[in-house]
């Protein structure tokens, strides 16, 4: 079960309000410690220090002077800044949708015991894997060269492809094909999840005389849209975030003329380049800001499309059941 | 109506091309790298018998230190992640599975809720926090997170894991008057080695392949990762020497590449149950 389900699941728990006692208070926050310590010296104490940095200019040789507003009236004036935006924004809106479309399209392919499933499931799962790698980003600027593969595959349609990686229109997307190139670790968890629709819904329906695509629309699709969406929240959020694949393809400058300048690079620049610590956390806290906006969009969204078999007034699966005897 | 098999046939044409396509630039990665610098690019076509291995000799050598080190310092790094996650993830995880104690329900939210916290939001302090500790230039700064069970993706594993094991042993073990200490360490490791495997492969490949951490931390060359070798290549590209760039690119990946042969049972359980990428 995801993440997102555990979530919540604990929300209805607190509604619930069930007063349990603590048997194991003090070898609970002991075995806990090690996290105690890493969550309030690397994550929490760091976030309240990056807000605070937000309002001042410090470029780590002087302290911090505090600047007000400064830095959120510079970013919102800062042309390079709001094109790495734009540049970010059109990867994940386009990238993430095709590489789960496709993850699904090839899933639903994979019939459960096919012959051949399991060799076609490790192909198609490889390049997840080295997907992230500055050897792949290395290879991929390779691949999209003027003289690269992909243009002496045109060239045989007698097509003459462009410099795909040093030309301003093209080289971001050569990096969102990088990114559906690694569809195969949404694939798998789509096939985890078909795997988990009883056939018997699908005999049932065979009964009733449903034809192919009335059993996808009103089975499988609707069945998986839980899945759909948990991949959705968690491919956005990690998407905002690439960084190594426009770095390489690019040569670390995010060109040709920005345009494959993520809102990550963009700050990685401003803070370690150029040393601006206070406007990099600044970025980075309105990176926080974007994310947070996108995935609880993406929330309400969800109320509209996406289908939990709880609702619907079916009794719970068992294995449901199960989750909340062991948590309670 | 199409016959069954017709439709079979079909269908396993598409996934074969799918295939060729997905995993042909990893063949032409390889052949290249053994190919003379000469026909790289002259002559793109993956059947040659033309071959040597210069480009690995070359390359090895080409980013001033032999590439050894880097290969060395990857693996140490990957290993100090590797230990520290498997500790630390799987003393919260047995908390958060197995203990009740106050203000576990808010952790466990606080824990999830990191998985989706953009790290860049604690990046600026936490390189302040190991600059003033005087760790730049270490990978302390990379390996001590680890011990702090901060990668929540696989305390969440560890968890479901856990929870999914018959509470009959656990009860069992209480009976007969095991401690916490023991039941962790006696029985709980032992039961869970599959989500430690799981744990272990995701770590090592994550961490062979980070680029921005060894990017901020590791900037002399005695320190860099393979990640940060390579880049070398690129920043040098007015040498152009293309068969050292892509042999070089092909011995960062087969530690991968064997990792995801040895391990994918355990991978693709993983991010089943979690949804990691």
């Amino acid at each position: 079960m995801s993440s997102i389900g555990e979530l919540r699941q604990l929300a209805r728990q607190r509604k619930r309000g069930g007063k349990a006692r603590n048997p194991d208070n003090l070898a609970g926050h002991l075995f806990l410690l090690p996290w105690f310590i890493g969550v309030l010296v690397f994550t929490i104490g760091p976030m309240i220090a990056s807000l605070l940095l937000s309002f001042t200019d410090y470029n780590l040789l002087q302290p911090p002077t505090w600047a007000g507003l400064d830095n959120i009236v510079r970013m919102m004036e800062d042309e390079r800044l709001l094109n790495s935006l734009r540049v970010t924004l059109v990867y994940v809106l386009v990238s993430v949708p095709l590489q789960l479309a496709l993850a699904l399209a090839v899933a639903l392919l994979l019939d459960r015991g096919m012959r051949g499933l399991a060799f076609y499931r490790s192909i198609f799962y490889l390049p997840s894997l080295l997907g992230g790698s500055v050897a792949i980003s290395i290879l991929w600027r390779q691949v999209f060269g003027k003289e690269g593969i992909v243009n002496a595959f045109l060239a045989l349609f007698g097509i003459e492809g462009p410099g795909w990686i040093s030309h301003p229109d093209y080289a971001l997307i050569t990096i969102i094909i990088l990114h559906v190139w690694t569809f195969g670790s949404p694939m798998i968890i789509f096939l985890a999840g078909l795997r988990q629709i009883p056939e018997m819904y699908y005999e049932a329906a065979q009964v009733d005389g449903a034809g192919k695509a009335r059993r996808f629309f009103s089975i499988t699709f609707p069945l998986l849209t839980p899945i759909i969406f948990f991949n959705l929240v968690l491919q956005i959020i990690f998407a905002f975030q690439s960084f190594t694949q426009a770095y390489i393809v690019s040569g670390g400058t995010g060109g040709p003329s920005d345009s494959t300048m993520f809102f990550t690079l963009y700050l990685y620049q401003q803070a370690f380049t150029e040393l601006e610590m206070g406007y990099a956390s600044a970025m980075a806290w309105f990176l926080l800001l974007i994310i947070a906006g996108f995935t609880a969009f993406n929330f309400w969204l969800s109320k509209f499309w996406v289908f939990y078999e709880e609702d619907s007034g079916a009794p719970p699966r068992r294995q449901r059941r199960e989750r909340q005897g062991a948590a309670a | 109506m199409m016959s069954s098999q017709l439709r079979s046939v079909i269908k396993h044409v598409c996934l074969i091309a799918l295939s060729l396509l997905m995993i042909y630039p990893l063949i032409w990665l390889t052949v290249s790298s053994f190919k003379p610098n000469a026909t790289i690019f002259s002559d793109l076509s993956i059947f040659t018998t033309d071959l040597t291995l210069d480009n690995y000799t070359h390359g090895w050598t080409s980013q001033q230190l032999p590439f050894s080190r880097f290969l060395m310092n990857s693996a140490i790094l990957s290993l100090g992640a590797i230990l520290g996650n498997l500790v630390s993830c799987s003393l919260a995880a047995y908390a958060f599975a197995r203990l009740r104690f106050a203000g576990r329900n808010l952790y466990f939210a606080v824990m999830l809720g990191t998985i989706m916290l953009p790290f860049h939001v604690v990046l600026v302090p936490q390189f302040i926090i190991f600059r003033e500790l005087g760790w730049l230039e270490t990978f302390l700064p990379l390996v001590v997170p680890k011990f702090l069970a901060l990668d929540s993706f696989f305390v969440f594993l560890m968890v479901q894991f856990i929870r999914g094991l018959p509470r009959e042993v656990f009860e069992a073990a209480r009976i007969d008057g095991a401690g916490h200490v023991r039941i962790y360490a006696g029985i709980t490791l032992p039961l869970m080695v599959p989500a430690l495997a799981t744990t272990t492969i995701f770590t090592f490949i994550w961490t062979w392949g980070d680029f921005f951490g060894p990017l901020i931390y590791l900037r002399t060359r005695e320190n860099f990762t393979v990640s940060v070798a390579l880049k070398g290549f690129i920043d040098a590209q007015s040498s152009s020497n293309y068969g050292a760039m892509f042999a070089m690119s092909v011995v960062s990946l087969i530690p991968l590449f064997v990792a995801f042969l040895v391990g994918q049972r355990w991978l693709v359980k993983g991010i089943a149950t979690t949804g990691i990428k």
